[in-house]
């Protein structure tokens, strides 16, 4: 039931309200819980809330140091 | 983002490879790692990863089932009330109580309604008498803790909400007080941890020598936090694996949000018993929207079917297919026990892709 999906922010609305695309379906989330959100952020939603924002660096970052570890 | 990455099959042959190396050091002794969360469970089965490691890694579900913990006096609790409307999230519609479940009271004419987001609740209690069915863990419950009040902004008299919501730490350590248990290390859930962040599992290495690791959903993601649980057997601490989601403080917004609205009490788990500091109760400042309150609603433990063991399923000492009723007379279209009514359920997981 904790599952939450990826979706990107398209429009911050008034009264922390935002449209994200959700594959490609456009639904509206609240960013109560993200004041920093920015429009263009990836975000993890769960139930209508957005619970994060997705770090495109860190996920990269983790791909390229097991790459390292194992291009030794 | 794709994140296609963390489906790339060189790098799972490549961790999977590590794994059974790190697996060769421990001379054949088995350990058992626990997989908290449904959705873990869920993927473990859909990604083939039992298929991957050795024999000797055993993976054990654990009580990260919202649907399967929730005892199932609530729904006879929710069947009993007339003329409000249910607002519940779909998970809860064919958990069965004594007196049958929500969809058939549907049937029979009771008002209950599917929600996605629980503002949707606060919509259907404009018109009418509305109770949202709170359950979930801390990744649902900021949610839960934002609509209560943002009914109160909006002076909406018609809404209240059953809590029903529940905490992973306390959890975790009844677990471990459990000798049977016997649990080397725990495959912590991703999407709770987003809430609650790292600080919440350090009692786990702590004060128990049990290693965690937060990880995603994903193939990579999950082999990944076996191989760290295998390399962390001698000094065992709390990892993070899924840093492109989890920040090691949580979110704090929602954090607040949670302490705001509710306070910490005991709580009914289904298998586990009551558990002290596991659940939440609105506070009194918000008592008009507190469910319980206004419609008397009681949580009682209830006897579960004599053969059906979801106990001790969701105290990780047994396997699905450990059970007697376990696609026999338990099936997907006709389920016995919780396990196997969530589509997360540890049984019914078994029963799609492992059986």
């Amino acid at each position: 039931m904790c599952l939450a999906i990826p979706g990107k922010l398209l429009k911050i609305n008034e009264k922390e309200m935002g449209i994200v695309d959700l594959g490609g379906v456009k639904k509206e989330i609240s960013l109560a819980f993200l004041p920093a959100a920015k429009e263009g952020d990836w975000i993890i939603i769960h139930t209508g809330f957005g619970l994060e924002i997705i770090s495109e660096k860190d996920a990269l970052e983790t791909i390229e140091l097991l790459q390292q570890a194992y291009s030794k | 983002m794709r994140m296609k990455e963390f489906q790339d099959t060189s790098l799972i042959r490549q961790v999977t490879s590590s794994i059974h190396q790190a697996a060769e050091k421990l001379n054949g002794k088995p350990v058992k790692f626990m997989e908290v969360c449904g959705s873990h469970t869920m993927a473990i089965g859909h990604w083939g990863i039992r298929k991957l490691i050795p024999e000797t890694i055993k993976l054990i579900s654990g009580p990260g089932c919202p649907v399967c913990v929730t005892p199932s006096s609530v729904i006879d609790e929710l069947i009993r009330l007339k003329g409000v409307t249910i607002a519940t999230f779909g998970d809860l519609l064919r958990v069965p109580g004594s007196l049958g479940n929500l969809e058939e009271a549907r049937a029979r004419g009771a008002r209950v309604e599917t929600i996605y987001s629980p503002l949707e609740a606060l919509k259907l209690a404009e018109k009418e008498e509305t109770i949202l069915v709170g359950i979930g863990f801390e990744t649902t419950i900021p949610g839960i803790a934002h609509t209560i009040l943002e009914a109160q902004r909006r002076k909406l008299k018609y809404f209240s909400v059953f809590c029903l919501a529940k905490l992973i730490p306390p959890a975790l350590e009844a677990l471990l007080r459990d000798d049977q248990a016997a649990i080397n290390g725990f495959i912590l859930p991703g999407h709770v941890s987003v809430i609650i962040g790292l600080k919440a599992y350090t009692f786990l290495s702590e004060r128990f020598r049990i290693g965690g690791v937060v990880t995603g959903f994903e193939p990579l993601d999950i082999l990944l936090g076996i191989l760290r649980l295998l390399e962390q057997l001698p000094n065992p601490e709390i990892i993070n694996e899924y840093s492109r989601v989890v920040k090691p403080q949580g979110n704090e917004e929602a954090q607040k949000m949670i302490k705001k609205v509710f306070g910490v009490s005991p709580a009914l788990w289904r298998g586990l018993g009551w558990l002290p500091d596991s659940g939440l109760v609105i506070r009194g400042e918000y008592e008009e929207y507190d469910a319980q309150k206004r419609y008397n609603l009681r949580v009682r433990e209830t006897e579960p079917h004599p053969e059906c063991l979801c106990g001790e399923m969701l105290r990780g000492r047994i396997k699905a297919t450990d059970c007697p009723l376990f696609a026999k007379t338990c099936t997907p279209v006709h389920p016995v026990g919780p396990c196997m009514v969530s589509s997360e359920g540890s049984c019914a997981a078994h029963y799609k892709y492992e059986r």
